[in-house]
């Protein structure tokens, strides 16, 4: 059963891992997610009517995490993801794996994605 | 069956399993396991003795009085205080240092006067005395530790002015394991006529505290953290000063007389309760402490020898591991290890060590102070109660190297 957690974590690093450099120098206090236990950083970039991220964490597998939703949510219209449900954090098994400080985390990293995209409605 | 699997089965929780694995719980510092004999009590109270203190002359009453005011004598006899009314109930380490912050503060701190508190401090023993300086305008002193966590006791002397009016330290810090020296530090503020306040939240656990012998006039814990129940409490305050304190907050039986014209206290220890206090709770003290002095034995400290050596010796050797808290000789050091692993962060260590059943502490550990000195955003903390075994430790340290492999890649 745990070596079931640990292959999904062994699977988060490796996402963390490869995730895209995140340039140090928009490691800002304005891009710093509050709600983590990790430091998490996150960039969003708008071209058009889309929103491209870009995030970083000191944590690996929090970066893993990242990285699952930065794929899921980069280059979405600012309208999708304010109408998105998320509900594939559940589907992936992510919420019943992290503790509820981690799942905090995750809630903060989502909440700053809403709430990017619905500053851009 | 050895005596530690004996002490074992008194703790329910212990025998607990997480992601199907047993747990192996080393976060003792954060809150102890609770044994049967506390369980027990703690129902018992709710289900027999269930009435509100000192209040009513009803016989239900009465007895919930007994068990809370017994309490108060074994809290005494335990502590060695001189005096019943210098054990004052509270709801914990935190509450008795607001207490303290706030009436001693009421009652002797003045514009520019000065407290003094340890660099390696828990929140509860700082942020208290930074609302008490800017309540009376005081000014807050920190007497700093060395690189390896040591108090430098050696800079306390220079650090006392006439206007210094409290040293607040820990008896062990939370983070390092450091026992400190409190009577040393006794010594030397008492002969500057300066008062002494311990926090005792981890070493009521670790050490077998006698009041006055460490001549401190202060002492403050939490229950939980040695066996008792959440929400209980000890604020141990030299009766001289407590009696010239004014009231921490107002309401219930802490009163003498109150009318329109204004009230006055009712003596020691009244006079800090005030409001319903904790009924089911606070009783559990005694079983707690009890248990406390049972485990005080030749064949618990063999075991707690015997797992401080594997773990100092894993954690020293290792050159990818930084120890904060080095003891000069192991006597110093309680079962308490904060640790960092280079270029690993502590959070995906301890949510590795999660799934492998290994409860630890990860973060700050409410003494940010402290992790800013070192320069990190925090560590990995284990901590062993006497409970734990050395199978557990040897445990421990396999899988955080497993967990290590796994994050260095
Ligand atoms: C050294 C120290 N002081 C104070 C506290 C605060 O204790 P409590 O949260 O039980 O009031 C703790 C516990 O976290 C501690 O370890």
């Amino acid at each position: 059963m745990y070596d079931e957690w640990l292959d999904k974590y062994e699977y988060l690093i490796d996402l963390g891992r490869n995730l895209d450099a995140f340039p140090e120098e928009l490691k800002t206090e304005d891009r710093l997610i509050k709600g983590c236990q990790s430091r998490v950083w996150l960039d969003a970039t708008v071209e058009g009517d889309r929103l491209y991220f870009r995030a970083d964490s000191d944590a690996i597998i929090t970066k893993g995490i990242i990285s699952l939703l930065i794929g899921v949510y980069s280059g979405r219209t600012a309208r999708e993801i304010a109408e998105d449900d998320f509900s594939f954090v559940d589907k992936l098994g992510l919420r019943e794996n992290l503790s509820p400080t981690r799942a905090n985390g995750l809630a903060s990293m989502i909440e700053t994605l809403r709430r990017t995209a619905q500053n851009q409605l | 069956m050895t005596q530690i699997e004996n002490i074992r089965q008194e703790f329910p929780e212990l025998g607990e399993q997480v992601y199907g694995k047993a747990l192996v719980y080393l976060d003792n510092a954060a809150t102890s396991q609770r044994p049967l004999s506390v369980i027990r009590k703690w129902t018992e109270m709710s289900e027999k003795y269930n009435a509100n203190l000192h209040r009513a002359v009803h016989r239900i009453a009465d007895l919930a009085t007994s068990a809370y005011e017994s309490t108060r004598d074994a809290v005494q006899k335990y502590l060695n205080a001189e005096f019943r009314e210098e054990i004052i109930f509270t709801s914990g380490a935190t509450a008795s240092l607001n207490l303290v912050a706030f009436s001693f503060g009421e009652a002797f701190v003045r514009e520019g006067d000065e407290i003094i508190v340890g660099e390696a401090e828990h929140h509860s023993n700082i942020v208290p005395w930074q609302l008490l300086c800017e309540r009376k305008k005081a000014i807050l002193k920190v007497l700093p530790i060395d690189d390896s966590g040591h108090l430098r006791v050696d800079l306390l002397p220079g650090l006392l002015t006439p206007k210094t009016k409290l040293v607040c330290v820990a008896h062990i810090s939370n983070v390092l394991g450091l026992l400190n020296p409190v009577k040393e530090i006794v010594n030397i503020c008492h002969s500057n006529n300066c008062a002494v306040l311990v926090d005792g939240a981890q070493g009521i656990v670790h050490e077998r505290v006698d009041v006055r012998d460490l001549g401190c006039d202060f002492y403050a814990f939490s229950g939980h953290k040695v066996y008792a129940a959440p929400g209980t409490g000890v604020l141990y305050g030299r009766r001289a000063l407590l009696e010239q304190m004014p009231p921490y907050m107002g309401g219930g039986e802490m009163i003498g007389t109150v009318r329109w014209s204004g009230s006055t206290w009712a003596p020691l220890p009244q006079k800090f309760e005030a409001g319903t206090q904790n009924i089911a709770g606070t009783p559990t003290l005694r079983p707690a402490l009890e248990m406390a002095e049972a485990l005080r034995n030749e064949a618990v400290e063999a075991e707690t020898n015997a797992i401080k050596e594997l773990i100092l010796n894993k954690l020293q050797s290792d050159p990818r591991i930084r120890l904060y808290g080095v003891p000069d000789a192991p006597e110093e050091k309680i079962p308490l290890f904060a640790f960092s692993v280079e270029h690993v962060h502590h959070e995906d260590l301890a949510l590795i060590l999660d799934k492998m059943g290994i409860a630890v502490r990860s973060g700050q550990m409410c003494a940010e102070p402290l992790m800013d000195r070192y320069g990190v955003t925090g560590m990995l903390r284990v901590s062993f109660a006497p409970y734990n075994t050395v199978q557990e430790a040897e445990y421990f340290i396999a899988s955080l190297d497993r967990a290590i492999k796994m994050l260095e890649g």
